[in-house]
C-alpha cells in the first residue's frame, strides 16, 4: 500500500481507500480465474484424458471463434446496443465464399469476401441503429432472420463445398506445435482488443457511452459515429469467424453457426460485461472464454449429456451474475 | 468468505458433474454411438440395439451420446472429445455429410475406427456407411405386403409423395420389377398426394370411387399412409380396403388397432444400432475389412455386403402389425 508520511505527526496517511493491487484481487476477473482453475482442477482429476497438450488443443476450437465475435461484443454492450445477428452474419459470410467458390475465387479473394460480407452487414445494422434511432435488439433480431433468411434461399437444403485445400489452413492448420492458429488469432485478437478498450480514448469513449450516452455527447464524444464503428467491428469479426468455421468444416450449410449468437452473449456477460452497458472488461471475456471452453470439454469428456452442459452453463451464468448481488443485499 | 463459499460451490459442482459419468474397465473396447441428437424416440431405440450387441458381444462399452440439437458443429464437439478419449470406434448418424468429413479423418488418422449409419457422411470421412435397407428391399417389401393379405389376386393402387419425389419414384419403379412375383395382383393406378395430409386425404377418397374393387392402397410415405387410414375409416370400408405401405409407428397405431391396415413397414432402430454396433466391433477388433465386397458379420442380423461405395443395406424394413405395434408406439 503507498502511505506518505505526515513529517510534523510521524502518522501514516493512506493516499488511497485500496491499494490497486488488493482491488485487483477483489475483481471479477479474479474472481473468475479462480473458477476456471477449479475447473481445470476438477477436470483433471475426473479424467485421465484431459491433461494432454493435443486434447487441449482441439478443445480451444471449442470456443475460439465465439471468443472473436465476443471481443467486438464485449465492447458494442459495454455501449449499450447488442447485436444478436452475429451467428446469421456467419451463415451469409459463409455462403458467399461458398458461392464465390463456384466460381473459381482462390483464397485470398475469400477471406476478402468473407471479411467483406461480415463489414456489410455490420454496416447494414449501424445505419439502422444510429441513424434510424431504432433500438439495436430490435434491429438485430430482424437481421438475425433476415441473414440467415437469404442463405436458406440460396442454398434451401443444399451444401457448398470444394473450397481450395489452402483454405483449410485457417481452421485447420497449426502455427507451432499444438498453436491452432484459431488459438494463435484469438490470442492476438484478444491483445488488440484489450489495448482498444483498456489504453485508448475510443475505448474511453465506448464506456462513456455505455455510463451516460447524453453526458458523452455534450463531452464532445461522437456517440453516433463510435456505435456505428462498433457494429462495423462486430460484423468484421462474424466474417472473420465465417472464414475459420468454414475452413474447419470445409463446407457450407445455411444452418451453419446456429444458435451462437446467445452463446456469444453468455461468454460475455459471464466474463463480468454488464448487460445494460457501462463496463466490463476483455481480460474478463478472454477467462470467460476459457471457462466456458474448460466445462463443455471437460464434461464432453465424461460423456455427460450436451443438455446437461447446457444445464451447467446456464447455471454457471445464474450464479456468477446473481450470487455477488444476493450477496451485497445480505450484507446491506 | 463469501468467495470460497462461492468457489467451492462452482468446483462442487463440477466435481459432481465428473462423477456422474463412471469409469468402466478400461480394457473393453469402447464404441461410441453419435447420434443427430439426444432425446430423439428412434436414436433412444438405436442406443436399445447397441446395448444389446454390447452384451452380445460381452467385452464392449457403449457411449452414446450427440448434441443437443441436430447441427454439424455440435457433433464435431462430441466427436473432438471422442477422440481425446481415444475411443476405439465411431458409428454416427450424421447432421451434416460434408462438414464432419474433416473431424472424422482426423479420428481415423489417430486410429480410431468411422462408420456411419442411418444417415451417411461422405465416403472420405468414414469406412463404410450402413444403410437401414435398400431400394430394392423397400420396393418389394411394400408390394409383398399388399400381396399376403391377398391369396386370390387383387386391385391395388400407389398413394405416393409427389410427381418427383426420388425415394418414392425409384421404389415404385423398384415395386414393378417385382410384380411377376406375385401373380393376380394388379396395379390399377398411381395418384400423389404431395405429402399433404388432406390432399392425399382426397386422393384416396377418389381411389375408392373410381376403383370400387379396389382391394388395397400402397402409400410408400409417412403422411399418405396415415391419411389413406383415416380416408378408409372414414367412409366405412376397413376390412375391405387394407391400407398399407410405409409409416411411423407412433402415427399409425390408431390405423392398425381400427384395422384399416393391417401391416406396414418401416426400419427397426433397435435392430440399427444393434448392427452398427456389430460392424464396428469387428472393424475395430480386426474380424473384417472394410473394402468392397467385403462381407461382415452383423450377429443376429446376418451379414453385410459392401458395395463399391463401401455401402451396404441392413436387411429388408421390419413389418409391423398388431402384435408389435404397443411395443414401438412409444419408440418413433
Amino acid at each position: 500500500m503507498t502511505t506518505t508520511t505526515d513529517a510534523s505527526t510521524g502518522r501514516h496517511i493512506p493516499d488511497r481507500l485500496r491499494s490497486p493491487l488488493e482491488a485487483r484481487l477483489k475483481s471479477w476477473e479474479s474472481l473468475l480465474l479462480l473458477v476456471a482453475i477449479a475447473i481445470f482442477i476438477a477436470n483433471s482429476l475426473a479424467s485421465p484424458y484431459f491433461l494432454n497438450a493435443w486434447n487441449l488443443s482441439d478443445a480451444t476450437f471449442n470456443f475460439t471463434e465465439k471468443a472473436m465475435i465476443g471481443f467486438a461484443m464485449a465492447l458494442l454492450i459495454i455501449s449499450g446496443e447488442i447485436d444478436l445477428s452475429v451467428a446469421s452474419i456467419i451463415a451469409l459470410a459463409s455462403t458467399a465464399m461458398g458461392a464465390a467458390v463456384q466460381f473459381g475465387v482462390g483464397t485470398p479473394g475469400l477471406v476478402l469476401i468473407g471479411l467483406g460480407t461480415g463489414l456489410i452487414c455490420g454496416a447494414f445494422n449501424g445505419v439502422l441503429v444510429t441513424r434510424m434511432g431504432l433500438p439495436s435488439i430490435v434491429v438485430t433480431i430482424g437481421s438475425m432472420s433476415l441473414f440467415r433468411g437469404i442463405s436458406y434461399i440460396v442454398l434451401g437444403d443444399q451444401a457448398y463445398g470444394g473450397y481450395p485445400s489452402s483454405f483449410a489452413f485457417f481452421g485447420q492448420g497449426y502455427v507451432w506445435w499444438v498453436i491452432s492458429f484459431e488459438f494463435a488469432l484469438f490470442a492476438v485478437l484478444a491483445v488488440i482488443y484489450g489495448v482498444l478498450l483498456h489504453k485508448t480514448n475510443f475505448g474511453r469513449a465506448v464506456y462513456a457511452i455505455g455510463n451516460n450516452a447524453t453526458g458523452a455527447m455534450f463531452s464532445g464524444i461522437r456517440v453516433e459515429r463510435v456505435k456505428f464503428t462498433l457494429f462495423l467491428l462486430t460484423g468484421l469479426m462474424s466474417g472473420l469467424a465465417a472464414i475459420c468455421l468454414t475452413s474447419r468444416l470445409g463446407s457450407t450449410r445455411p444452418s451453419i453457426g446456429f444458435g451462437w449468437e446467445l452463446e456469444i452473449v453468455t461468454m460475455v456477460v459471464l466474463g463480468g460485461v454488464s448487460i445494460l452497458g457501462g463496463s466490463g472488461t476483455i481480460p474478463g471475456v478472454v477467462i470467460a472464454a476459457f471457462v466456458m471452453g474448460l466445462v463443455t470439454f471437460g464434461l464432453g469428456l465424461l460423456n455427460v449429456p450436451g443438455i446437461v452442459m447446457s444445464i451447467v452453463i446456464g447455471a454457471l451464468l445464474i450464479g456468477v451474475i446473481a450470487l455477488p448481488r444476493l450477496w451485497a443485499k445480505w450484507r446491506a | 468468505m463469501f468467495r470460497r463459499t462461492f468457489t467451492t460451490l462452482l468446483a462442487g459442482l463440477s466435481v459432481s458433474a465428473g462423477l456422474m459419468g463412471s469409469a468402466a474397465a478400461a480394457e473393453d473396447m469402447r464404441i461410441a454411438l453419435v447420434v443427430k441428437a439426444l432425446g430423439i424416440g428412434f436414436f433412444e431405440a438405436a442406443a436399445k440395439g447397441a446395448e444389446e450387441a454390447a452384451e452380445e458381444l460381452g467385452d464392449v462399452e457403449i457411449i452414446y451420446t450427440g448434441p443437443t440439437d441436430t447441427t454439424a458443429e455440435g457433433q464435431i464437439e462430441v466427436i473432438n472429445s471422442l477422440i481425446a478419449q481415444q475411443v476405439d470406434a465411431i458409428a454416427i448418424s450424421a447432421n451434416d455429410t460434408d462438414a464432419l468429413v474433416p473431424t472424422l479423418k482426423k479420428a481415423m488418422q489417430r486410429g480410431i475406427t468411422v462408420i456411419s449409419w442411418d444417415s451417411g457422411v461422405a465416403p472420405e470421412g468414414r469406412q463404410m456407411h450402413l444403410n437401414p435397407s435398400s431400394n430394392p428391399l423397400i420396393g418389394n417389401m411394400i408390394i409383398k405386403l399388399a400381396a399376403d393379405e391377398l391369396p386370390e389376386g387383387g386391385e391395388v393402387a400407389v398413394l405416393s409423395a409427389t410427381t418427383t419425389s426420388t425415394n418414392q419414384n425409384i421404389w415404385i419403379e423398384e415395386m414393378n420389377k417385382v410384380m411377376d412375383n406375385y401373380p393376380g395382383v394388379e396395379v390399377v393406378a398411381t395418384v400423389y398426394g404431395d405429402d399433404l395430409a388432406d390432399k392425399s386425404y382426397r386422393e384416396a377418397q377418389g381411389l375408392m370411387q373410381s376403383y370400387p374393387d379396389l382391394d388395397a392402397i400402397i402409400a410408400p410415405t409417412s403422411v399418405g399412409i396415415v391419411a389413406a387410414a383415416q380416408a378408409v375409416v372414414d367412409a366405412g370400408k376397413v376390412g375391405e380396403v387394407n391400407v398399407t405401405g410405409l409409416g411411423l409407428p407412433s402415427e399409425m397405431a390408431g390405423a392398425i388397432e381400427s384395422g384399416a391396415s393391417k401391416s406396414f413397414a418401416i426400419w427397426n432402430p433397435i435392430d440399427l444400432g444393434y448392427s452398427a454396433t456389430m460392424i464396428a466391433h469387428a472393424l475395430a477388433s480386426g474380424e473384417a475389412e472394410a473394402e468392397p465386397g467385403a462381407e461382415i458379420p452383423m450377429g443376429r442380423m446376418g451379414s453385410l455386403t459392401l458395395d463399391e461405395n463401401n455401402q451396404g443395406a441392413m436387411a429388408d424394413p421390419f413389418v409391423y402389425d398388431e402384435s408389435n405395434i404397443d411395443e414401438f408406439k412409444s419408440i418413433f
